[in-house]
């Protein structure tokens, strides 16, 4: 279906104008809204797009523009808050972090963008996911510093060097990205997933936590790090360039070893 | 329609409410009501740094903490407030150390600081390494540390209720606080929460201008209400530029870089602060840096083709400082410009970032209702709130130390409040306002689209009530937002559905913008002066004589035509008389 001449024209308004060096883009949304729809479908709109045009702003377009029932989440819109990872050409990004000069990158013959959600989580509406499963899996390792004894009245010290081994995992905003790329995720929705693994990794590794026992134990669950296959698509997927895959394997390494 | 009890409600769930929250929920029974996730709080954005006088790397001491925060604030702060906020700090940190805030250490294994704009050593001498960080995800690692530790406690959160008004029972001593109505974004339904205590923490309004570091969902929503309700806003025209968002873009590149070391200049390569702020240059605070970056480009010294920004010039820090302390940063430029800081300098220009104003509380986050008295049962905290630590201009990383200082005071006071009291009946149909502007916004009553009148509103901002501001810009701002008010009572949206009508959420959110900016630009034209972050080409001097008050704002009548009522509260004065402001 192409929703744009029917929708732009008539009660939505005038379109803005067209910025100079814009080129018109199709963008194909993946939309399903189960208070109206049997099936989900294909809406593909035309639009005008800058180079350096953020996918987010393509989906602003529409819902501003062309289609106000468009629906899908958004905040920060600078790759910080992860509100709007979502499947796009295939592959999970932050709507605000890919630029359209990206996509088109390479042949430049092709001017179709392709958006779905994130796959293994229930859609609630177009590109909007339930993304409670999610949290609940991140909730379930335990992803608070855990200590015994009584507090230092300063704060704790730490050497660089102990701090420096889990900086990476700390670089997690939850977008869900990695988890929704995982082949095992989408069909074990059981399984923890990557970011919960990694925001585990993020407290197993800090010289200053004593819960690294009671999270291997939940880690080494039938659900847990020996569902991952090392496809890597979790490290590919990361928005915030985790070592996702290698954060798994340092939480196996220290299952097999017992020792951190 | 769903009811709830609870003894504490909070409204947001970024820094302030979740500090709120950690304190509240281990004494009283509370609920979190947040229209995000609580992880996507705007919050996770802040990156410098948290100030504290920890004296970690060098001599420091709360008492010329305060002292910058109050010459930071162009004397408008209430000294009482900073001197709490600065002697608070410590703890403050050491507690979200203690939480598990992964912070950047020294060789010691202590806790590193780096200097920032505005903090300086024995009353303004030298800079001061004082911002303790994390890389620069400082924000993000706060964020994701007080989550980590609502999920320990087993805080319980309402995630995607849009919160739309606050329930207020008239007693013999005047309005109680007695709950909250929200909108439940994937079903449409309403709630009520009948509770003894409510803590708004809903964050900034940064949504008014086109060009800014602000959230898609920054729309002023906790003020709005509490404007709505007939309660005061405070000191609203004080609204902080950034001096270095991305060209163009307005994305936040951190004053820690200037921390580390960048500097800021002109299209000929000069070192242009050096002519502003003698002593501490690029770490002069905000305001300053920011005027005087849109006086060079005025002036003609811009960089560019348009000659219409400046540079951020880190590329003598070295690979390895960006990779490390400020690699976010380092990726923003690259991702959004295209622009590699290690070898080139970044075009950057000054990006709405900061409401110094708010909902006016005193230093146990108690909304005030007029000069003298409290609501009952009501607190702010966090950028909603004006307690005013900041007075005319915030400092680099005070707003981190905000949220967490008043955020855990108003988490105390809300939950020994409601242990001290029974709860108060609400008022008869308390959800009835809500309904009927919900029914409103989705009825068919007119043609006006929601994304052209907040374009025009974000188009008159930018240009007429920006860094520097006019009698007559300020004029034809107010004509422009009065306009586009009277527009808005005709706007229509396209999804009439239940589920997750966000068509519906960016209309409600645009009806507080238009209201929050009003109030900004009628404050605005009233101070006949120029302060802070507050500056007026036609009134250049700090007038003490007339304007060392706090404005207040009151809404007279109903609906969007309603006017507005300037009034005046004194500023506390301890023990810093004003003085010029040079650095």
């Amino acid at each position: 279906m192409t929703a744009t001449a029917e929708v732009s024209t008539g009660s939505r308004g005038a379109q803005p104008p067209v910025p100079d060096g814009a080129i018109t883009l199709t963008l194909k949304v993946r939309r399903f809204n189960p208070e109206v729809d049997d099936e989900p479908r294909w809406d593909s709109f035309e639009i005008p797009a800058l180079p350096t045009d953020r996918v987010l702003n393509l989906l602003h377009y529409v819902k501003w523009y062309l289609d106000g029932t468009l629906t899908f989440r958004r905040s920060c819109a600078h790759g910080i808050c992860g509100s709007d990872a979502m499947r796009i050409n295939g592959v999970n990004r932050l709507a605000c972090k890919v630029l359209v000069k990206d996509l088109l990158a390479g042949g430049g013959k092709q001017t179709t963008i392709t958006i779905e959600p994130i796959k293994g989580l229930p859609v609630h509406k177009d590109l909007l996911v339930d993304m409670e499963p999610f949290f609940e899996a991140f909730r379930a390792v335990k992803p608070y510093l855990i200590t015994y004894g009584n507090e230092p009245t300063r704060e704790r010290v730490q050497s660089v060097a102990d701090r420096e081994r889990f900086d990476d995992t700390t670089k997690c905003i939850l977008c869900a990205c990695c988890t929704t790329s995982c082949p095992v995720y989408w069909t074990e929705g059981s399984y923890f997933g990557p970011a919960a693994i990694v925001n585990a990794h993020r407290f197993i590794f800090d010289s200053r936590d004593e819960g690294a026992e009671e999270r291997l134990d939940i880690l080494n669950d039938i659900d847990g790090v020996w569902r991952c296959r090392t496809t890597f698509n979790c490290t590919d997927a990361c928005p915030r360039g985790i070592q996702v895959t290698k954060a798994i394997q340092e939480v196996k390494r220290a299952l097999l070893f017992k020792r951190v | 329609m769903q009811f709830h009890k609870y003894d504490v409600v909070i409204i947001g769930a970024g820094g302030a409410g979740m500090r709120a929250a950690i304190e509240a929920g281990q004494r009283a029974r509370t609920a979190v009501l947040t229209k995000l996730y609580p992880t996507r709080s705007h919050t996770g954005a802040a990156q410098g740094g948290m100030c504290a006088a920890l004296a970690n790397v060098e001599e420091d001491n709360w008492e010329w903490h305060t002292f910058d925060t109050i010459k930071g604030g162009d004397y408008l702060v209430d000294q009482d407030a900073a001197e709490i906020m600065a002697k608070e700090a410590i703890d403050a940190v050491l507690d979200l150390e203690k939480m598990g805030l992964p912070f950047n250490r020294t060789p010691e294994g202590k806790i590193d600081q780096r200097r920032f704009g505005g903090h300086t050593r024995n009353h303004g001498e030298a800079a001061v390494r004082r911002a303790c960080y994390a890389a620069d995800r400082t924000g993000h690692m706060i964020l994701q540390t007080l989550y980590q530790n609502c999920v320990k406690h087993g805080i319980e959160f309402f995630n995607e209720f849009y919160v739309l008004d606050i329930c207020l029972t008239e007693t013999e001593d005047g309005p109680v606080c007695t709950g909250a109505v929200a909108y439940e974004l994937a079903t449409g339904e309403i709630h009520v929460f009948q509770a003894k205590s409510v803590v708004f923490a809903t964050g900034g309004f940064g949504k008014v201008f086109k060009t800014t570091s602000n959230a898609h969902t920054l729309t002023g929503d906790g003020m709005g209400i509490v404007f709505r309700k007939g309660l005061p806003l405070e000191d609203m025209e004080f609204y902080q530029f950034h001096p270095t968002g991305l060209a163009g873009l307005g994305i936040l590149l951190t004053e820690g870089a200037r921390g580390e070391g960048a500097i800021l200049r002109n299209a000929s390569g000069e070192r242009f602060m050096e002519r502003y702020a003698p002593t501490i240059k690029d770490l002069a605070p905000r305001d300053i840096v920011a005027r005087s970056m849109a006086l060079e480009v005025l002036e003609g010294r811009g960089a560019g083709p348009n000659k219409d920004y400046v540079l951020l010039d880190c590329t003598h820090l070295g690979a390895e400082v960006l990779e490390t302390k400020l690699p976010d940063i380092t990726e923003f430029a690259r991702t959004y410009l295209a622009v590699d800081p290690v070898k080139e300098p970044v075009p950057v220009y000054p990006t709405a970032h900061y409401a110094m104003g708010g909902i006016p509380t005193n230093v146990h986050g108690e909304v005030l209702r007029d000069n003298d008295h409290v609501v009952p049962g009501l607190y702010a905290a966090g950028e909603c709130a004006c307690v005013s630590v900041h007075g005319a201009n915030r400092l680099g990383t005070n707003s981190l130390l905000d949220i967490n200082v008043f955020g855990r005071r108003a988490g105390i006071a809300a939950a020994e409040y409601a242990n001290a009291h029974e709860h108060v009946e609400l008022p008869e149909t308390p959800a009835k306002a809500v309904e009927e502007q919900l029914a409103l916004v989705l009825s068919e009553h007119g043609h006006e689209r929601v994304a052209d009148i907040r374009t025009e509103l974000q188009a008159t901002m930018d240009a007429n009530a920006s860094v520097y501001r006019t009698e007559d810009t300020l004029k034809q701002a107010l004509h422009d937002v009065q306009a586009l008010k009277e527009r808005y009572q005709r706007i229509t949206v396209q999804d009439k559905g239940k589920r997750f009508n966000t068509d519906l959420l960016e209309a409600v959110e645009l009806g507080f913008l238009l209201e929050l900016a009003e109030v900004l630009v009628v404050g605005a034209l009233a101070r006949k002066e120029s302060r802070g972050g507050h500056a007026r080409e036609d009134y250049p001097n700090r007038d003490d004589t007339n304007f060392m008050r706090h404005s207040m704002y009151y809404k007279e009548g109903e609906g969007m035509a309603a006017d507005i009522r300037l009034d005046y509260k004194p500023v506390t004065f301890t023990r810093y008389q004003p003085m010029e402001r040079k650095y």
